[in-house]
């Protein structure tokens, strides 16, 4: 249980994929002039983040069986490949509704370095199955979160006085860099410590405690 | 147009990073000092020539509806082939290179080269596409990783592995201690990568405004 909050909140907050690893910057800077289609672009790539996680999985295990593992990188991007595809195919004929407001992103997610990325490391730190998929969503949840907090700043940023050398890429990569800083404050945290004190946290001494001072 | 003008076509007017704003992933991630700008920068080179040389053979082959994934199939060869020999032969840089060498894949510059260049001219100009666009790559990840190193350690070029100690061993030692009392960590931490990004983007852009308000 403590194993999998360390995953969920380390892949969110102390290692965020955009801000901190520099994972996936061409969506972030590229889709996020408004919110809106910054929540999109997050929800999309959560999904396919989230099963390519699982399906590579797989994938690896079959390598390994036929000794097959310098074909990892190439085997990697073409399921992630087919599965954006399929993703694509299946949202087409169950909900046109998403597959219209998400449609032209859609294609781009295969060459987002995040999905490719986030399926390498679940290989490199030799996680499980559940834990490559739950590595996967929190990843692309951290993704989300920082999107969408950037789209809200480039959002009130559109109306601003900004010097013309600095318009467009410039002034984003700036902004996204102060953001980072923000981030940068929770580095080195250390969730398994935090998150063991409060497991074993020992509730009757610590009233026996309180009832004491009173 | 002739071999020289395509290599300084992608050195300059079209730098895949300064100009063309592709691959910034690897750009932001591994620009924490100029020796791994230059790494970083060659292994694309070397990827970037294999897969326009080899497009650019196939070209008239590949069906055009299955292209983007065949294209995708030759990159990553190219890439493992890269990989395995950096792992062999540097494992130091390979190392601190770490996922970004298997993700030169998603390295929007290849994919773009392969599509924009080599799937339409003959196997010279894209060997000479390939060059220049690599060697713009490479300038543009060193340039940014010794202005972040220089002002995040105050030294550059820290190549220990070369027998080179860095430029400040050749300073005086109050100049070399000044330059470090001044530098600030942040510069090579993550938000240094984008705020020096961001501030020589805009330089570049203040040049190349000023250069059109003189004409």
């Amino acid at each position: 249980m403590i194993d999998i909050l360390v995953i969920i909140f380390g892949a969110i907050l102390v290692n965020n994929f955009v801000l901190a690893q520099f994972l996936g910057i061409c969506p972030f800077l590229g889709v996020s002039k408004q919110v809106e289609t910054a929540i999109g672009m997050g929800f999309a790539v959560t999904f396919v983040m989230a099963l390519a996680s699982g399906l590579t999985y797989g994938v690896q295990k079959i390598l390994d069986f036929y000794h097959l593992e310098v074909l990892q990188t190439l085997t990697y991007i073409l399921v992630i490949a087919v599965l954006v595809q399929f993703v694509e195919m299946v949202l087409k004929k169950t909900s046109p509704g998403l597959y219209q407001s998400l449609g032209i992103y859609l294609p781009l997610i295969t060459t987002n370095c995040a999905v490719l990325g986030v399926t390498l490391i679940n290989f490199n730190n030799h996680y499980n199955f559940l834990s490559s998929i739950i590595n996967g969503t929190a990843a692309a949840l951290g993704f989300t979160l920082a999107i969408v907090l950037f789209a809200g700043i480039r959002e009130r940023m559109a109306n601003a006085p900004i010097p013309k050398s600095l318009q467009g890429f410039p002034i984003a990569l700036l902004t996204a860099g102060l953001l980072s800083i923000a981030f940068l404050g929770f580095s080195g945290l250390n969730l398994k410590a935090f998150f063991e004190y409060f497991a074993n946290f020992n509730w009757s001494d610590y009233q026996a405690y309180i009832s004491q001072l009173f | 147009m002739n071999f020289g003008k395509i290599i300084k076509n992608g050195l300059f007017a079209e730098n895949p990073t300064f100009r063309l704003v592709l691959g910034m992933c690897p750009t932001l991630a591994v620009s924490t000092a100029a020796v791994n700008g230059i790494g970083m920068g060659l292994a694309a080179t070397a990827v970037l020539i294999g897969s326009n040389v080899l497009i650019s053979l196939l070209r008239n082959v590949i069906p055009s509806e299955v292209r983007i994934p065949a294209y995708v199939v030759v990159i990553a060869s190219f890439v493992t082939i890269v990989d395995k020999l950096m792992a062999a032969y540097i494992p130091g840089l390979h190392s601190v290179l770490g996922i970004f060498i298997p993700l030169i894949v998603v390295n929007c510059i290849i994919l773009a080269r392969a599509e924009a260049f080599a799937s339409k001219q003959t196997v010279g100009k894209a060997f000479a596409d390939g060059l220049g666009m690599g060697l713009g790559f490479t300038l543009a990840l060193t340039c940014i990783g010794a202005i972040r190193e220089l002002f995040g350690t105050g030294n550059l070029m820290v190549a220990k592995d070369f027998g080179f100690d860095g430029f400040a061993s050749w300073l005086s030692a109050g100049v070399a201690n000044a330059l470090k009392e001044v530098s600030a960590l942040i510069m090579i931490l993550p938000p240094g990568a984008f705020i020096t990004l961001g501030l020589v983007l805009g330089f570049i852009n203040w040049l190349s405004n000023r250069k059109e308000a003189k004409q």
